[in-house]
């Protein structure tokens, strides 16, 4: 039989579906509604890894969330090829379907057989922190030698290799209440909160099956009826409801401030049948007036020598095993506790058919009426007892335990032998999301444990996460925090228990291995270890031994190591300290936060009307911030040096088409906004007659250039405002900023309209040729429309506004439209400027030319560290205007310093050679290093119209440097140029200043 | 002080390790100190490790307000480079550099410094020309740093995705090849350790509260949640919270508190050989020792002392995580968190004299301070010791906010045009 421990009947299993799973190559046999976990105990195994340091064999401790052991490389769909295995899967959550593909992880060569297993002897060397202390000779060992081994030895499994076939969803939600846990108080509480239907409920839980605990609860009754029946009842009343959202297999992960949560949903990877195109996994975000927390708690483990072999697990979860999955974790049972709830999962496999022995740590007195209930239920019950050690190492095969006398002395052992454990060291609630939320924990002695305290957002915990073990009250709980107050009847539960943190044992504790957390293969030893050197507050204890750092997050690991180092302090466990969760409560997948902004989705591509005509036209493009720029517009079998070349040629000698429509463009608009112009820009605005354009430059409040651009004024109490391509958002809310927070009296609105006018620059001396032909309602005659003017009409027919301005030297014309008319326009454009050859050019034209007449790009000359006199633009700083932003800061003692970097242009020796932009210049190449440097090269391309390369710079104290020679670095060392002024080419004709 | 080694290693493992002392003592503190160093971070510490090495000052307290590390030290990324622009800049990292290279061994304690590699990379034409301009720059002055065409980076970092057709294609990359990562909680127990060898006395869980001064103005005592403590020399080292403290000194400081976030992934086996820095598509990543991928970005645009940020950072760092290696949508978010740091104007650290005498200041390394630990510490001893600017921190002091000699290594890496 392939499943020798399924048992007959029973479980929350659908055995009219049977499923199989490969499992290290081997078929697992089970059913829908088995875990990888049950489907592997089915089978009568437990061994499902290796531990991350130690590589000692591991079974399953847990059936939920917080397995430490059992973690799976899964192949979740082998049939569709590559780009769906993932490592470090809990095989107790993996919701098993036929067609998985799993594998256990860190071993070598076979799970059975690891190697790597010899450091497990070596154990007495490899203690917390070991590596502090050693690997430091000879120095470049580390890196080169030691690192290297411990991280091959580190990690747990191999990360995927190839990209994700899948994809994932986002969903962002408003709930009125939102209910954490399906447990039997997330559920009271989720039908009490919906009841009467005016508020919007969601209800989440981490399984793939509503119920929580009652699901391993074959023996409560709830209101006269089994407890399973109870959940099917609640969950079919809450489905029912329109005002309830019910999502299983959604884990809540973070709480984040103002009520703002972050959950997950695992949509496709339990589909047998998914089709193509449904995202795996679905991040939820959800603002919720406010949040139930029923996240239930988690059993801690017994510590005691080799408490980690396969076989030994939580008492809850082989109660779930037997109950809910319906496999017996073995024939022969130890159950060894401190607490009463385990005597649930002891009667209960003694129901199933197993051979039960119950180890109990509280004396006989202690202990309540689980007591007798277990004993007429015919299970050997030893109180008083503790667990020295288990025995076995791939599999526990006993147990040894002993007699604790009254002043804790251990009496003579004996051998029970088992080939299961079920160990209970008592519980702790699940605080974490309480946590999250800033909320303050208090510690609750008689629970020994963290409880919710103090709230910081609107929340409120309900049931075992709130400290209440019995079912009745729990419910109640529920009801009462989902807003109303209904008494359930319900079967006693029992509780208590008697914490210990390490089981006394009469073995030498130095040489005993009794683990806190198994992940992490973190022993008694070690947090003794931490706390002999000094490490008292609990964070350096986990931050030295790496306590509660793995997968898991220490679910199961924290407050026995808390409990510890309180002990050996001798202090109470709160003085400690608890650390602070943090999200995310479990693992979430990268896929899942990053959700659709994958590959053409991560950053949307903006592109001008114009852009399918560059494309059409054969451009080859750059990226400019967000924007896709034409770069050049290369014909057959030029490169882009012939290409820029024959487009400089073309504007300076006929007439040339350029894209302009990336610049920021910002409408100032309102009777203060001559005034709020005058404030935000160096130079005066107010004598701007209506259709003029002026330059403006634009400081941060420290006094260097931040933005520039062509500015036209087209009424009183209205400017077209145009800044650089990447500077536009930044401007806009610089402005923005300055209008709210510092002149909320000025009355001025303004609005980005770069996306509502596209540019066309054409520009040449046959510029007024190409465009004339069109315009109407415009004077276009040189007297009328002089430069840097704008005017507003009418051009193919629809509106523009035409500016008259240059940024090449030449004749030139801004043409301004709305987009949606963008391409007609560019066309016809295009079409007429043939009589005259005209020539589209990209942004490297547009960069050579105006560097050819000394015109700065902002960002490319400056860098923010530049003043508008470094750069030559002290011209452009009014003298008269009482303020304006970044006046004060240029009146700083070290703004004025001669010895500035200031701008000037740089000629290599070698007119051929084009300097590289970014190369440092100094005086004398010969100096050793630190060799002092006197400024950099800023832009740099070779001029065909000026028949050389031409470059420019900033330099100290540059402008009194003219004609100095000076070198520049090359990738190869250095050359020779000689500083110059920065204007490179006259213009003849039609004369511009800009 | 008991050498750690190989030697005693073993030798403990024989013994159950029942040997080892207390790798820092928890004294009450004393009436009064030469210097009181507020903030127990790993700058505060190495200040006094090298108060005591190198100036013999061992008359010297640590006040921190919780455990020692636990605030950027031990939230940061760890990363460590000294290929900044600037010449200021330039010999206050590739000081700390230097120092990093033998820290280990200094400190008979090991830091883990894995010179590992710091790839930058760039994505657009202005990127190439920052990074140029940083690497020739930095040749000059004697910094390790050098141009990667695109299959060169990819060489150097394989898991890299160098295709054209992502959203901004990888257009080369500047290495520091001397660049890397430590161990960040073991430079600041290392630290600690030293110092207290030396006598220094570490205050844990200690708030100052406030100054006491002189008749002539000076710095007399701090008082602070274990009473009054006497000191001749006060240095204020408290990172995101030196706003804090120094607004109970009666300072107003220019810096802006702001969570910066991060992450780690689930541990895996080694699939990631070097640091891999992105301001562009704006993310950074390693692998730690232990398997987990280390990843961090910007700030949050917040002023906040809260030590918790918002989802949305998280998810914009994953994307251009994922953007850049595909491969690794399927891994996991371990664990998140938030540090406060504390940026200057020009985003370059203060460490100054203050208007109060005797009274000095180490703050503002925003998102930058962990690579700088060893530098830092070093010459803000030697100012405490002096009551004078060691010379390569003589550019960062307070004054430059009001002479406008700004430091702005941002500003120069300034954004696409």
């Amino acid at each position: 039989m392939s499943q020798p421990f399924r048992r007959s009947s029973g479980g929350h299993i659908d055995r009219t579906q049977p499923i199989t799973v490969s499992f290290n190559g081997k078929t697992l046999h089970g059913y829908r509604g088995d875990t990888i976990a049950s489907m592997l105990i089915a089978s009568g195994s437990h061994l499902a890894g290796r531990s991350f340091k130690y590589h000692r064999p591991r079974g399953i401790l847990s059936h939920g969330s917080d397995e430490p052991n059992a973690l799976l490389s899964v192949d979740w769909r082998p049939e569709k090829g590559e780009g769906r295995r993932d490592p470090n899967n809990r095989a107790s959550v993996v919701e098993a379907r036929s067609g998985l593909k799993t594998a256990t992880q860190n071993h070598w060569p076979s799970l059975e057989t690891d190697i790597g297993a010899v450091n497990d002897l070596l154990s007495p060397v490899f203690v917390a922190g070991f590596y502090y202390k050693t690997f430091m000779w000879p120095r470049k060992f580390w890196d080169k030698v030691y690192e290297p081994f411990i991280r091959k030895a580190a990690g747990l499994g191999d990360a995927p290799e190839v990209p994700d076939a899948d994809r994932y969803a986002n969903r962002h939600a408003h709930a009125d209440i939102l209910v954490v846990g399906a447990g039997p108080a997330g559920l009271s509480a989720a039908l009490a909160a919906s009841e009467d239907g005016s508020k919007r409920v969601i209800l989440a839980d981490e399984g793939f099956k509503l119920g929580g605990a009652l699901l391993n609860d074959v023996t409560s009754e709830i209101d006269g009826k089994p407890a399973a029946v109870w959940v099917e009842e609640m969950v079919a009343q809450l489905d029912a409801r329109e005002n309830v959202i019910v999502l299983p297999r959604t884990t809540v992960f973070g709480y984040y401030n103002h009520n703002h949560i972050a959950m997950v949903e695992r949509v496709a990877d339990h589909r047998d049948n998914a089709p193509d195109g449904l995202a795996r996994e679905r991040l939820w975000q959800v603002r919720a007036s406010k949040v139930i927390i029923a996240a239930g708690s988690h059993e801690r483990p017994l510590v005691f020598e080799n408490n980690d072999r396969p076989g030994i697990m939580l008492a809850e979860s082989a109660r779930a095993f037997i109950n809910r999955y319906a496999v017996l974790p073995g024939k022969s049972l130890v159950v060894a506790t401190c607490g009463a709830s385990a005597y649930r999962t002891a009667l209960d496999a003694k129901a199933a058919g197993m051979d039960v022995k119950i180890v109990d740590i509280r004396l006989g007195e202690d202990c309540g009426p689980e007591l007798a209930e277990a004993r007429s239920a015919g299970i050997d019950v030893l109180t008083g007892h503790t667990v020295v050690k288990a025995l076995g190492t791939k599999r526990v095969t006993g147990v040894v335990v002993a007699p604790l006398g009254n002043d804790g002395s251990v009496g003579t052992r004996r051998t029970l032998t088992c080939d299961c454990v079920a160990m209970s060291g008592g519980w702790t609630p699940s605080v974490h999301l309480f946590s999250q939320s800033r909320g303050k924990l208090a510690f609750d002695a008689s629970l020994d444990a963290f409880l919710p305290g103090q709230s910081a957002q609107e929340e409120v915990s309900a049931g075992a996460c709130h400290g209440i073990y019995d079912l009745s009250e729990i419910i109640a709980d529920g009801y009462k925090a989902g807003g109303s107050d209904t008494s359930v009847s319900a079967t006693a539960t029992f509780t208590g228990f008697q914490p210990v943190r390490v089981l006394p044992t009469d073995a030498d504790p130095k040489k005993v291995k009794a683990f806190i957390d198994f992940q992490n293969d973190v022993t008694a030893k070690d947090i003794k270890l931490a706390v002999r050197e000094g490490f008292e507050s609990i964070e350096h204890v986990k931050r030295y031994t790496t306590t509660g750092m793995a997968t898991d997050q220490g679910k199961t690991s924290n407050m026995n190591a808390l409990g510890l180092v309180a002990g050996l302090l001798d202090r109470p466990l709160p003085a400690i300290g608890t650390t602070t969760f943090r999200p995310p409560y479990t693992p979430v997948t990268f896929g899942a936060l990053v959700g659709p902004s994958r590959e053409d989705r991560f950053e949307p591509v903006r592109t001008t009307a114009i852009d399918p005509w560059a494309v059409a036209n054969g451009a080859e493009f750059e990226p400019v911030g967000q924007w896709r720029r034409a770069h050049y517009f290369p014909k057959a079998g030029e490169d882009m040096h012939a290409a820029v070349a024959r487009e400089c040629k073309a504007v300076r000698t006929s007439v040339g088409i350029f894209d302009a429509s990336t610049l920021g463009k910002i409408e100032v608009v309102g009777p203060d906004a001559a005034e709020f112009m005058n404030r935000i820009y160096t130079n005066a605005w107010a004598k701007l007659k209506v259709g003029g354009c002026r330059y403006g430059l634009m400081l941060g409040e420290n006094g260097f250039v931040m933005d520039d651009g062509v500015v036209a004024r087209l009424a009183e109490d209205r400017f077209h405002v145009t800044t650089t391509t990447g500077g536009a958002p930044r401007v806009f809310q610089h402005m923005e900023d300055y209008l709210q927070t510092e002149w909320p009296d000025l009355d001025v609105f303004i609005t980005s309209i770069t996306e509502q006018w596209a540019a066309i620059a054409v520009q040449g001396p046959n510029a007024r040729k190409v465009v004339e032909p069109f315009v109407s309602d415009i004077d276009m005659s040189e007297g009328a429309f002089p430069h840097m003017a704008v005017r507003e009409g009418f051009i193919c027919g629809v509106p523009t506004r035409l500016f008259r301005v240059s940024f090449t030297g030449e004749t030139g014309f801004e043409v301004n439209v709305p987009v949606d008319y963008a391409e007609a326009v560019w066309k016809t454009l295009y079409e007429e400027g043939r009589k005259y050859d005209i020539t589209p050019y990209g942004t490297e034209t547009m960069h050579v030319l105006r560097c050819e007449m000394g015109f700065i790009i902002v960002g490319q000359e400056t860098d923010g560290t530049a003043t508008p006199d470094d750069v030559g633009l002290s011209g452009l700083v009014s003298k008269k205007k009482p303020d304006f932003v970044g006046m004060r800061s240029l009146a700083r003692p070290d703004m004025l310093l001669p010895d500035r970097k200031q701008l000037v242009g740089i000629l290599a020796k070698d007119p051929n050679e084009v300097l590289e932009e970014g190369a440092q210049v100094v005086e004398d190449p010969s100096l050793p290093v630190p060799v002092p440097m006197i400024g950099h090269v800023t832009s740099s391309y070779f001029s065909s119209n000026c028949g050389r390369s031409i470059a420019m710079a900033m330099i100290k104290g540059g402008r009194a440097r003219i004609d100095q020679t000076v070198w520049v670095t090359t990738p190869k060392g250095f050359t020779e140029a000689t500083i110059s002024t920065s204007v490179f080419h006259t213009v003849q004709g039609e004369k511009v200043d800009a | 002080m008991r050498r750690f080694s190989l030697a005693s290693l073993l030798k403990e493992s024989t013994k159950g390790h029942t040997g080892w002392e207390r790798q820092w003592r928890a004294p009450e503190p004393k009436k009064e100190y030469d210097v009181v160093i507020v903030g127990g971070g790993g700058h505060g510490l190495a200040t006094a490790y090298y108060l005591a090495t190198v100036h013999g000052v061992t008359n010297v307290a640590i006040i921190e307000k919780g455990w020692i590390g636990g605030g950027n030290t031990g939230r940061n990324t760890t990363i460590i480079r000294s290929n900044y622009l600037f010449d200021e800049s330039a010999a206050l990292y590739n000081h700390a550099m230097n120092l990093w290279e033998g820290l280990s061994q200094e400190l008979n304690y090991n830091i883990m410094f894995s010179q590992r590699g710091v790839l930058m990379l760039a994505h657009n034409h202005h990127d190439v020309v920052t990074f140029k301009r940083h690497v020739y720059s930095n040749k000059l002055n004697g910094v390790d740093n050098e141009w990667l065409s695109p299959e060169e980076c990819k060489a150097f970092c394989p898991p890299l995705t160098i295709s054209k057709d992502i959203r901004y294609p990888v257009m080369g990359g500047a290495l520091q090849r001397k660049g890397g990562t430590a161990r960040h909680d073991a430079v600041a127990w290392g630290y600690a350790r030293g110092a207290d060898a030396r006598g220094v006395d570490i205050i844990q869980n200690c708030e100052v509260t406030g100054l006491q001064r002189n008749p002539d103005g000076s710095v007399k005592a701090v008082e602070t949640t274990r009473g009054t403590i006497g000191a001749r020399k006060v240095g204020v080292v408290a990172a995101g919270h030196t706003g804090v403290v120094m607004g109970r000194f009666g300072l107003r400081m220019p810096v802006e508190s702001v969570p910066l976030q991060a992450l780690v992934s689930e541990p895996v086996k080694p699939c990631f050989p070097c640091v891999v820095m992105s301001n562009a598509v704006h993310a950074y990543i390693s692998q730690s020792d232990k398997g987990e991928l280390v990843i961090g970005a910007g700030t949050d645009q917040y002023n906040s002392y809260s030590q918790q940020g918002g989802i949305h950072v998280t998810n914009h760092t994953l994307d251009a995580i994922c953007e850049l290696f595909p491969q690794f949508t399927r891994m996991r978010m371990l664990r998140s968190w938030g540090g406060i740091v504390d940026v200057t104007p020009d985003r370059s650290p203060i460490l100054s004299k203050t208007p109060i005498k005797n009274l000095f200041v180490n703050c503002g390394w925003g998102t930058g301070g962990f690579k700088a630990t060893p530098g830092s510490g070093h010459v803000f001893a030697h100012m405490l010791a002096t009551g004078e600017p060691h010379e390569i921190n003589a550019p960062y002091s307070l004054d430059r906010f009001r002479t406008g000699r700004l430091i702005d290594e941002a500003a120069a890496a300034a954004v696409s045009h």
